[in-house]
């Protein structure tokens, strides 16, 4: 079963950035087989997102969607475009997932804004925000303004981002292929790197 | 089963009144609490060690030397001290003196708890933090153990036949526990040695305390030094305490809010659920307490932290009596049940014993330069 999570930063409801991931996702299911999807609303998260920025923890709900964000198979993000750049909510879940939890996964990145002289937000901001993941970002990004779900060109910018993410989720093996994932604290209580070893690192110039 | 306290020295605004201690009331107010923790018969004071505000907590040896000369029974430790960027060669001389001055009331927290400005005051990295424990640990070791060490490593100069004077007192040098809230490296350093681990617990859902200290055991029974159940383990608390729970939560509400560590965060409610800290009546304080075995084991040494986030000294005291009220059922709460190949924490005592009694270390040098001879002199000659 290949795990698909969407992430979503849109604030109202209904609200377009809910709307594009629902549409993003509905193709991306319909390009793989045997897909389980979990969605991650960052609303409902806001609090506990703050409280881990202070405390250096997740509480429940927010550790469960840092788990199945760290464990997919493939990542729907969407965000709106608050001053220029994904939004500052959006941005928080990501500054606090451990280090090492992207590594490799193929992301589809898009973005909804209220005119499309935002668009390139997707390129300027959320491209190199997974870049720095070491996430795969698709070719095609989404960008949605206001018009756009009036249209009909969309439909063909979603369906092509979704087989290209499709395509990769069946292709990037993150355990078997060159993409090796950073080390985490739970891959190191599961098996601790031995005392020696680390004695011999310490001391390595 | 060792019950005491640890305090970091923070020197924070009573959020209630809005005054801030000065720094000499706030290391007045430090030695008169580790007093009442003798006085109310706990078994360990550790102090804590930071070199900014907002805290007195340098120069902990000071303060722990002025501790001991002024109490007899309680065991001074750290908590914790700092490994990365303390050079090991003044940690193995500070606390060796700490020694013999209190006749073997002391062992050591290691712990690498600095922010990122801090390591560069002293010359380090903290992007080298896990590097600094080991290597300098290593070091400080050999310098307890061995008379004469030469030694070369990656962060300090060198050293050619160095004896760290004055030797630990009767061969035996104080005991270590390694303090670590999410670094497996440092349980598995702790397990390597077969010294003490301590885990933090305050500011982390239980569960995660629970993994550390379930890796350490794992190591520790892995390297020999024992079974799973028999390694030495101690835990962090938090609480507040009134005799009416309503009127503790009532108390200590503003003091949470704004806390340094975890304040404009959470609330109380939230806090209390997810992480160990307990606030309320004596009997709530004392259960929660004796539920920390049921997911790390029984365990050796319970440490809490109760003078922070600006609570007024006369609180804090008032904390400590009742502390004392409930010590005793806590002491008979943790022995209940509790199997007798566990250990209790070892002591100057218990480690003098296990080496084979007491033996005089003292290095007889064959002569010195006490002799009214310059230093230049001495090159000269």
């Amino acid at each position: 079963m290949t795990s698909l999570v969407v992430v979503s930063a849109g604030l109202s409801n209904p609200s377009s950035t809910k709307l594009l991931a629902d549409r993003l996702t509905a193709a991306t299911v319909e390009a793989l087989e045997d897909v389980e999807v979990t969605h991650v609303e960052l609303r409902d998260l806001a609090h506990q997102l703050t409280d881990q920025l202070l405390t250096g923890f997740p509480a429940p709900e927010l550790a469960a969607a840092e788990t199945a964000v760290a464990g997919a198979d493939g990542l729907v993000v969407v965000t709106p475009v608050f001053s220029a750049s994904y939004s500052g909510l959006f941005k928080t879940f990501f500054d606090v997932l451990e280090a090492g939890a992207l590594d490799g996964t193929p992301v589809l990145v898009a973005a909804t804004a209220g005119t499309a002289r935002h668009s390139l937000v997707l390129e300027h901001a959320l491209r190199p925000l997974f870049a720095y993941l070491r996430a795969v970002v698709v070719p095609t990004g989404v960008f949605a303004a206001t018009d756009d779900f009036a249209g009909p060109d969309l439909d063909a910018r979603v369906t092509r981002a979704a087989g290209e993410l499709a395509a990769l989720v069946g292709k990037v093996s993150r355990v078997d292929s060159a993409v090796s994932r950073r080390r985490t604290v739970e891959d190191e209580l599961a098996a601790v790197t031995p005392f020696e070893e680390l004695l011999r690192r310490a001391s390595e110039r | 089963m060792q019950f005491g306290i640890f305090s970091v020295g923070d020197v924070t605004a009573d959020p209630t009144t809005g005054r801030t201690p000065t720094e000499h009331e706030r290391i007045k107010a430090t030695i008169e609490i580790a007093q009442k923790a003798e006085d109310i018969g706990l078994d360990v004071f550790a102090t804590g060690e930071h070199h900014n505000p907002p805290f007195i907590a340098s120069n902990p040896t000071a303060t722990l030397a002025y501790i001991g000369a002024r109490t007899e029974r309680i065991v001074l430790s750290t908590a914790t001290t700092l490994i990365t960027t303390t050079d090991p060669v003044l940690i193995a001389e500070d606390y060796a003196k700490i020694q013999h001055l209190t006749d073997g009331r002391v062992d050591l927290m290691m712990g690498r708890g600095n922010t990122g400005p801090v390591y560069p005051w002293f010359g380090k990295d903290i992007r080298q933090g896990i590097n600094l424990a080991v290597e300098n640990y290593a070091l400080l070791r050999r310098l307890w153990s061995e008379d004469v060490v030469s030694w070369e490593g990656r962060f300090r100069t060198p050293l050619q036949g160095y004896t760290s004077t004055p030797r630990p007192l009767d061969g035996v040098p104080p005991f270590v526990w390694h303090g670590s809230i999410r670094s497996p490296e440092i349980a598995e350093q702790a397990a390597y040695y077969g010294d003490g681990f301590f885990h933090n617990h305050i500011f982390w859902p239980a569960g995660h305390t629970q993994q550390m200290v379930d890796l350490y055991r794992r190591r520790f029974e892995h390297y020999g030094h024992g079974a799973y159940d028999e390694a030495i383990v101690g835990l962090g608390g938090q609480f507040f305490m009134r005799r009416n729970s309503q009127d503790a939560v009532d108390e200590f509400r503003p003091y949470f809010d704004n806390a340094p560590v975890y304040g404009h965060g959470p609330s109380l409610e939230d806090f209390t659920e997810a992480t160990p800290l307990t606030v309320g009546s004596p009997q709530q304080v004392l259960e929660r307490t004796l539920g920390f075995r049921d997911y790390v084991g029984h365990y050796q040494r319970q440490l809490f932290l109760v003078d922070h986030a600006g609570l007024p000294l006369k609180t804090v005291l008032e904390q400590l009596d009742l502390l004392g009220e409930i010590l005793p059922d806590l002491r008979a709460g943790m022995a209940e049940g509790r199997p007798a190949n566990v250990p209790d924490a070892p002591t100057h005592a218990s480690l003098v014993a296990a080496a084979g009694g007491a033996k005089d270390s003292t290095v007889y040098a064959a002569a010195d330069d006490v002799t009214g001879r310059s230093d230049l002199e001495e090159v000269q000659a």
